[in-house]
């Protein structure tokens, strides 16, 4: 692409920006602290003040994770929202979130869950809203947004497949600002009988003023830090990131 | 010592109430106190007191408020009547609260029977008249609770129960077979009108107790009401009214109950609670309207009442002018999701010291102090914990290699990575069969890179701690 070009572009992207906050002034962001990833995001990290779509495997493991080591770089208290009691603490707390931050409501029903995350989202005393629901609407979306731009709350929805089949909803369009899918990856063997740092693939999907991206990552430390993996680390980062398309 | 209370009918003194001794003796309310003097000596007789009784059934109406249900009336002379609908699951359904009662009532000295029915009238005939101290009739079956009551059940004067029995009706059954139209040629309109009230066929409003030192709000409509917007709108002002009174007295508001009146003389109530003391006009608008849809206006409500039945002494805060960072207050959010899924489902998580996994978290309600206390870090956690374990096909070698591979829901894998065992050894000071039982916890990565949280029931050598059988407890990243 041609410099000129460039420029053009560059100012046509901050015209948008502007447009899109509607004088809004612009957010605070948590960065990942790991430079691949945060050159990716247009702000350098995840906006505070928005909503996050992350879809992992069955049973989004890996996605709880990665969500508490984001809170837990953030100060103040958490809404996680849940339908059934099947998180275990002790391992948010392995990632740094303390138990003693984290509040949970139990829904029920997705219904109720949306519900409660909207309530939380609204509640600018909060440090992160936290949902986890199988299906999320265009609308339910739209309102969870609109809501985090109105308080600066960072959201997040995790979405929880039952069966292979509903992974396919993930390429349904909706307002979250970045969407994320999180899978597990064959740790790099240790020298002794043992088991490592867990490693995920990183996918982002989409990302509004952005473009998606791949990374294998080194599961979140005791502070909710990721790491790009060591042996990734040193090659040259076009090689790994390829540019994903929304849907899949 | 047996003892009665003596009181004044007409010219005589009768007996108005007797201690279970006296009763064991033969004395029943409505002897001559003469004849029941003469027959047992040394009788101990104490003056009837109606105002003090009345004093007394207030503070137990007001006792009953705060703790059971919005609705509560006065039923003079010995009766408490508790509207607990829609109130009673929130101390474990109707027969938790009826016991509840009666065992607070018995820890007060205060002898005691309950009957709780679809209507008024079947209530008090069975707290009354039924054989057992405690009776429920389940919804719908109010006419076969009542069919075997004696007619004097139905709150009927004393001379119509006389006569009635002379004509040889003995139950509500005999009495409700029978055609009507006879009946109210000789008795009169008010025999039909309390079988109806007692069947349910017809309303009962009730005067609902109000004691006077409860903060209170009211507003009446000159027509009634029913848009859920216009009452949102007036339960606005009754909040922006009833704040001023709490700020008076320098209190905040823990319960609150919001009272409709509607036009046919039913009540309905909506009671919401904070976890801290509130006087902020919004917030406890919020809480309110939160919970209007489960109001039937019916065709109209034509007053309102906000009640602050739970108070608690709240002061003024210093505000920080200088614009430092302020206090992070989630207690308002609390209160709007409480009131919506329940206290319950509302909750932190602290650590137990315990090694067997699902007894090292508890509940603890979200605005309790922070405990700052944290699990042990050695060995790490998985993220989702399965409730109760599922058993898994496992293939290996004994004592403590971990398996081969497994099978989970159908699914194969094989394990590429693992880690363990991390014995737990079961709580011998909980019951005799964890004496001996042992769990060896792996930590399992297969060919994709999914973890897995396995054990072993047993240590691989002594039968008598376990199976042997493997079982998966949770997922990992």
């Amino acid at each position: 692409m041609a410099p000129a070009h460039a420029h053009v572009l560059e100012d046509l992207r901050t015209r948008i920006a502007h447009i899109a906050r509607a004088g809004r002034s612009p957010r605070p962001v948590v960065p990942f602290g790991v430079a691949a990833i945060d050159a990716r995001l247009p702000q350098g990290g995840l906006a505070r003040g928005a909503l996050h779509e992350i879809a992992g495997g069955v049973h989004s493991a890996e996605a709880v994770l990665f969500v508490a080591g984001v809170l837990a770089r953030l100060h103040g208290s958490v809404l996680w929202c849940l339908c059934r009691r099947d998180l275990f603490a002790p391992a948010l707390a392995g990632v740094g979130l303390h138990p003693d931050r984290v509040i949970y409501a139990e829904g029920g029903d997705e219904r109720t869950v949306l519900l409660c995350l909207e309530e939380g989202v609204r509640h600018a005393g909060l440090a992160g809203a936290v949902g986890e629901v199988t299906h999320l609407s265009m609308t339910a979306s739209r309102r969870l947004q609109l809501a985090a731009e109105a308080s600066g709350v960072i959201a997040f929805v995790i979405r929880r497949w039952r069966t292979a089949g509903e992974a396919g909803e993930f390429g349904q369009p909706n307002a979250a600002v970045t969407r994320w899918r999180i899978t597990a990856a064959p740790s790099s063997p240790l020298p002794v009988p043992g088991i490592g740092r867990a490693r995920w693939r990183l996918e982002l999907v989409r990302v509004r003023g952005g473009e998606g991206a791949l990374w294998e990552v080194e599961a979140c430390d005791g502070q909710g830090r990721l790491a790009l993996s060591a042996d990734l680390a040193d090659r040259s980062a076009a090689a790994t990131e390829g540019r994903q398309r929304a849907s899949p | 010592m047996p003892l009665v209370i003596a009181g004044r009918d007409g010219g005589r003194r009768v007996v108005t109430a007797a201690d279970r001794a006296a009763q064991a003796l033969g004395v029943r309310p409505g002897m001559a106190l003469a004849q029941v003097q003469a027959r047992i000596p040394g009788l101990r007789i104490a003056a009837t007191d109606p105002a003090a009784d009345a004093a007394a059934l207030e503070r137990l109406a007001a006792w009953a408020l705060r703790r059971y249900s919005p609705v509560a009336a006065l039923d003079p002379p010995d009766g408490l009547i508790v509207d607990v609908t829609g109130a009673a699951h929130l101390v474990g359904g109707e027969g938790a609260l009826l016991d509840d009662l009666l065992s607070r009532l018995r820890t007060a000295k205060i002898a005691a029977r309950a009957g709780l029915a679809d209507t008024l009238g079947a209530a008090h005939a069975l707290a009354r008249f039924a054989p057992e101290p405690v009776t429920i009739a389940a919804p719908g079956e109010t006419e076969a609770a009542l069919a075997p009551l004696p007619i004097a059940a139905l709150r009927l004067n004393a001379d119509c129960v006389d006569r009635l029995r002379r004509l040889g009706f003995a139950t509500i059954a005999d009495l409700a077979a029978v055609p009507r139209a006879p009946l109210a040629l000789r008795f009169g309109p008010e025999l039909g009108r309390r079988l109806d009230q007692a069947f349910g066929r017809c309303a009962e409003p009730l005067q609902p107790f109000c004691p006077p030192e409860l903060i209170q709000v009211r507003r009446a409509f000159a027509e009634p009401i029913a848009a859920l917007e216009t009452i949102a709108r007036h339960i606005e002002k009754l909040a922006e009214a009833l704040c001023p009174l709490l700020d008076r007295r320098g209190l905040g508001a823990r319960c609150l109950d919001l009272i409709f009146h509607r036009v046919d003389g039913m009540v309905q109530a909506i009671r919401a609670g904070t976890a801290r003391p509130v006087r902020d006009a919004k917030r406890l608008t919020r809480l309110l309207t939160d919970r209007l849809e489960t109001i039937d206006p019916g065709f109209g409500i034509e007053a309102m009442t906000l009640v602050a039945s739970l108070t608690e002494p709240l002061g003024w805060r210093q505000g920080d002018i200088l614009g430092g960072e302020a206090e992070l207050d989630v207690s308002a959010l609390i209160d709007t999701l409480a009131n919506r899924l329940g206290a319950k489902r509302l909750y932190r998580v602290s650590p137990v010291e315990s090694d067997l996994p699902e007894r090292s978290v508890r509940t603890v309600p979200p605005l309790d102090p922070p405990v700052c206390a944290l699990w042990p870090e050695h060995w790490p956690r998985p993220s989702r914990l399965l409730s109760p374990p599922e058993p898994v096909e496992a293939v290996a070698l004994l004592p403590d290699h971990p398996p081969a591979h497994f099978t989970w829901r159908g699914v194969r894998r094989h394990v590429r990575r693992a880690d363990g065992p991390e014995r737990v050894v079961g709580e011998w000071w909980r019951s005799d069969a964890e004496r001996a039982a042992v769990r060896d916890y792996f930590i399992v990565e297969d060919e994709s890179g999914e973890r897995f949280w396995l054990f072993r029931s047993g240590d691989g050598e002594d039968p008598a701690s376990g199976d042997l059988h493997w079982y998966i407890h949770g997922v990992f990243a």
